[in-house]
């Protein structure tokens, strides 16, 4: 079977929609910041979508995406490191480093579970209005593009654009650690995760059936949250 | 949508020989990673045929015989059902699940797109079995 242009992207389509969550929230875990995590997420992207139609897809996309993003990380902060020399970016770049030596790895997979729930409450943090948790969930945790986010919603492209990029920057502003809120915290911020996938699932279900399929599709995505919630379970951390 | 991998008996899976510890940690591993994406829907290993047994329809006439049964290739030792967005999505988690039988043995897995709901005509039985709560709308 000849293995075309177009079987490539669609291949790269399923790889991303399979591993950008786990790039992103173990970029963010190194970086601390949740818009420049997926910044490097995507540049990867962009490196496989101009690499791997010649190369062929790599036995291990995952691992190669990582690599790739974390290559991009260091340079962006040595990069920032000579123009500012502050001492805590010294303490990411170190860590990076670190994080990338050989025999590291598996360290960090053990603690993949932490990081996606951590990214969870991020972008469904109650410093962002409810629309912008919804599009930064159903961007950064179920691989969606901003093109399937606005189909889905009816809304244009750019809005929904807009909108990922005032939630990051008010994320930044906010200085809001990637974390797993505890004790009564967890409770209320659990409350505001769960009212996302639920609206995310309504907006699907109140979709008529003569509608584009983007709509419907919104239940499984909402469904597919719910499970994963319910696997990396936040009481248990 | 919806797929079914499928794990094909071998010798020892009819046998009873139960799997080994690192063979076992390696699906845990991999089942793990289908349930934090969130797209795992089930996943079981089958006891052998021995203990199953099969309904044969002839006529009017129902007749039940006991395994085991021959033809091993044929036979399912397990499964994992999944839901995701593409079938290159399918495609990809299943170029992942580990060899079922241990790495660097012959073994077989087979991939098979479930039916949904929307894929039969209107109809009102179909729209019955919509209305089948345990059953996956989608």
């Amino acid at each position: 079977m000849a293995v075309t242009a177009t079987d490539t992207h669609r291949t790269i389509d399923a790889v991303w929609r399979i591993e950008s969550a786990r790039l992103i929230a173990r970029l963010t875990r190194m970086v601390r910041d949740v818009g420049v995590a997926e910044e490097l997420a995507q540049d990867a992207l962009l490196v496989a979508l101009e690499q791997w139609p010649q190369s062929g897809v790599p036995d291990n996309p995952g691992a190669w995406l990582m690599a790739t993003a974390k290559n991009r990380a260091i340079d962006r902060l040595r990069h920032r490191k000579l123009l500012e020399r502050k001492h805590q970016e010294l303490g990411y770049a170190l860590e990076i480093e670190q994080q990338t030596a050989p025999g590291i790895e598996a360290g960090i997979d053990a603690h993949i579970g932490d990081d996606l729930l951590r990214l969870v409450f991020i972008a469904c943090h109650p410093v962002l209005s409810t629309e912008a948790r919804v599009a930064l969930t159903l961007r950064l945790l179920g691989g969606l593009t901003t093109e399937e986010i606005a189909r889905a919603f009816l809304v244009a492209e750019p809005t929904i654009a807009q909108r990922i990029v005032r939630a990051k920057r008010a994320l930044a502003e906010a200085h809001v650690p990637f974390e797993v809120p505890r004790g009564p915290e967890l409770i209320e911020r659990l409350a505001s995760v769960l009212e996302v996938i639920y609206l995310i699932f309504n907006e699907g279900y109140s979709a008529t059936r003569g509608d584009d399929l983007m709509r419907p599709a919104l239940c499984e995505d909402a469904l597919r949250l719910g499970r994963m919630l319910a696997e990396l379970d936040p009481r248990e951390s | 949508m919806r797929f079914m991998i499928i794990v094909k008996a071998t010798k020892d899976t009819e046998a009873g020989v139960m799997p080994e510890e690192n063979m076992i940690a390696s699906m845990a591993t991999y089942h793990e990673e289908l349930a934090r994406a969130g797209v795992l829907l089930d996943a079981s290993g089958l006891q052998p045929t021995r203990t199953g047994w099969r309904i044969r329809y002839s006529g009017n006439k129902r007749a039940v015989s006991d395994g085991p049964f021959a033809e091993s290739k044929e036979l399912i030792a397990g499964y994992t059902l999944i839901q995701v967005k593409s079938r290159e999505e399918a495609l990809e988690w299943t170029r992942r699940f580990p060899n079922p039988v241990g790495e660097g043995k012959e073994a077989e897995i087979e991939v098979r797109q479930l039916f949904e709901l929307e894929d039969f005509g209107k109809s009102a039985a179909i729209e019955r079995f919509r209305d089948i709560g345990t059953l996956p709308r989608r």
